[in-house]
């Protein structure tokens, strides 16, 4: 048995059974998943879910599934890692990072949304599922179907990255490539949904793919020890992850397992596509869509389809948002890997980059709990990182030692390079420089 | 001359015009086209529009394959054989 009580309007309130349903047929909002409270109490407590299996059906009770977990096993549970490294380096006291890099098995915070969505479309009986997808989400779909014996259909830009489509190609989907970008596959994916009886997760799927983000907020709050952090940074394309881990935050406070600390939550977006930014900053209820213009393609949506509830959270929350430019982007993704060795995505290095500024802004106290929400891995996208990432030469030799000891000898005495980073995340990507012989040094 | 433009219906619309999964309409602007239809189905009014002059916040409306925010929105002008698509907005990817 389940909480699960029906599917609800965000707006008006209508309620619908639990069915594959994409919008509210009276004003198009999304309909989310509600659930019964006060049957919880008392049921659903730390002890229960600490019972659980380490992954994110621990969090099953609060999840929209009937039966036994079907797909995605061992998704979810990843590292909070205390950033003590980075936190020097930014001069704040306590900092933390969520690491859906590692998530099983397509290494992105998709693996949560989709353990749920097909989990329930084998529930509903479907065979053949899919999705739109700027990339993370399509590995994901294409993983899990295939291990679940589903046929998919991922649906993608044209000019994503050559990791994220071979991470998809692999586990054999049927591919298609759209002459646009993924708002023009959104809106084709959407055309698809009403005339095939597929199962498109963050379409006809959606109010039960949403879900599958809670986990990422529950997570955060079970790992820091049953607490929330006082800010947490979550980066925002289509805008799905961000009001669900409030969501998550808040069904852990009716249920009394954390206790209230009013947690802010900020947003983050890359300046090339940054609607709900913008409109934040502005003071506004609304955002206007944007071209993207970003190489933190992940996140390159302009125009979210759940951007309004991002603004209402923030905005509810006491939070604040933050967008950086592609070369902030790219410094920050280098700094969180020599600080704390993860290796991010771009969206990873926009998230850290966000924050940067927001503690610098002075949205975000120095003193005060923070966590980083990390949603992707860098080994997806290495192919931007090797046209902008401004990496020494590396040098070559033969294969011997007399050649080796001449390099060591042109390098600096302090080998160390680490030793000197300095805070500014610029100064850290810069940290090594060429010289002549291409030998990496410290300037 | 009259200027018929194809309005394109979602599944989530159908039942408030007969089933039907596009309707031809006339109008010079994207405004007067869907006037035109709410005026042919009422209740398809309420759904659509906010207000006389503000689209639903959830409904994305795309002329040919631009979004109309776009271009100049409600007033954005039209010409026979153009396609208005309504359609809802998806979650990311």
């Amino acid at each position: 048995m389940s909480y699960v009580q029906s599917l609800r309007c965000k707006e008006c309130e209508t309620e619908y059974p639990i069915e594959p349903r994409t919008v509210c047929d009276n004003d198009f909002a999304p309909v989310e998943v509600a659930y019964d409270y006060d049957q919880m109490q008392g049921r659903v407590t730390r002890q229960s879910i600490e019972a659980g299996p380490r992954s994110l059906w621990r969090y099953k009770d609060l999840l929209p599934i009937e039966g036994a977990p079907l797909v995605g096993q061992w998704s979810g549970y990843t590292p909070l890692i205390k950033a003590d490294n980075l936190a020097r380096e930014l001069s704040v006291r306590e900092l933390y990072l969520k690491d859906d890099s590692v998530n099983y098995p397509t290494y992105s915070y998709k693996d949560r949304v989709v353990s749920v969505a097909l989990t329930k479309a084998i529930e509903f009986g479907f065979d053949t599922v899919g999705c739109a997808s700027t990339g993370n989400l399509a590995h994901s779909v294409a993983a899990h179907a295939a291990r679940a014996g589903l046929r998919a259909c991922v649906i993608i830009p044209h000019d994503l990255e050559q990791g994220k489509i071979i991470g998809s190609l692999v586990f054999g989907p049927r591919m298609v490539k759209i002459r646009g970008n993924y708002d023009d596959v959104n809106r084709l994916c959407s055309q698809i949904a009403d005339k095939y009886n597929w199962a498109i997760v963050n379409v006809n799927l959606r109010p039960f793919y949403t879900e599958g983000a809670k986990t990422h907020g529950f997570e955060i709050a079970e790992q820091l020890g049953w607490q929330l952090p006082q800010h947490t940074i979550v980066p925002v394309a289509g805008g799905t992850i961000l009001p669900k881990v409030h969501k998550a935050y808040e069904e852990l406070i009716t249920l009394g397992i954390v206790d209230d600390n009013k947690p802010k939550i900020h947003a983050a977006q890359a300046e090339g596509c940054s609607p709900v930014v913008k409109a934040i900053q502005e003071g506004k209820e609304l955002f206007h869509p944007q071209k993207p213009n970003t190489l933190a393609k992940s996140i390159a949506i302009g125009n979210p389809a759940d951007g309004y509830y991002v603004i209402d959270v923030v905005n509810k929350s006491g939070g604040h948002a933050a967008s950086a430019a592609d070369e902030e982007i790219i410094d920050a993704l280098k700094l969180l890997a020599t600080t704390e060795g993860i290796f991010t995505e771009p969206a990873g290095g926009t998230t850290l980059a966000c924050a940067i500024k927001l503690i610098e802004s002075g949205h975000i106290s120095r003193d005060e709990s923070i966590c980083i929400c990390i949603t992707g891995n860098g080994l997806k996208t290495v192919d931007v990182l090797a046209e902008v990432g401004n990496f020494p030469d590396v040098p070559i030799i033969d294969a011997k030692l007399t050649q080796f000891d001449e390099l060591v000898s042109q390098i600096d005495e302090t080998t160390t390079c680490q030793s000197k980073v300095s805070a500014s995340p610029q100064a850290a990507s810069n940290y090594c420089v060429s010289v002549d012989e291409g030998v990496p040094k410290c300037p | 001359m009259s200027l018929a433009v194809t309005v394109l219906i979602p599944t989530a619309l159908r039942p408030q015009v007969g089933g039907q999964e596009s309707i031809d309409l006339e109008g010079s602007s994207v405004k007067q086209v869907l006037t035109a239809l709410t005026g042919e189905y009422p209740e398809l009014g309420k759904r659509l529009f906010k207000n006389d002059s503000e689209l639903n916040r959830f409904i994305n409306v795309y002329l040919n394959d631009e979004d109309i925010r776009f271009l100049d929105n409600l007033d954005t002008a039209v010409s026979s054989g153009d396609e208005l698509s309504i359609i809802p907005a998806i979650a990311g990817g």
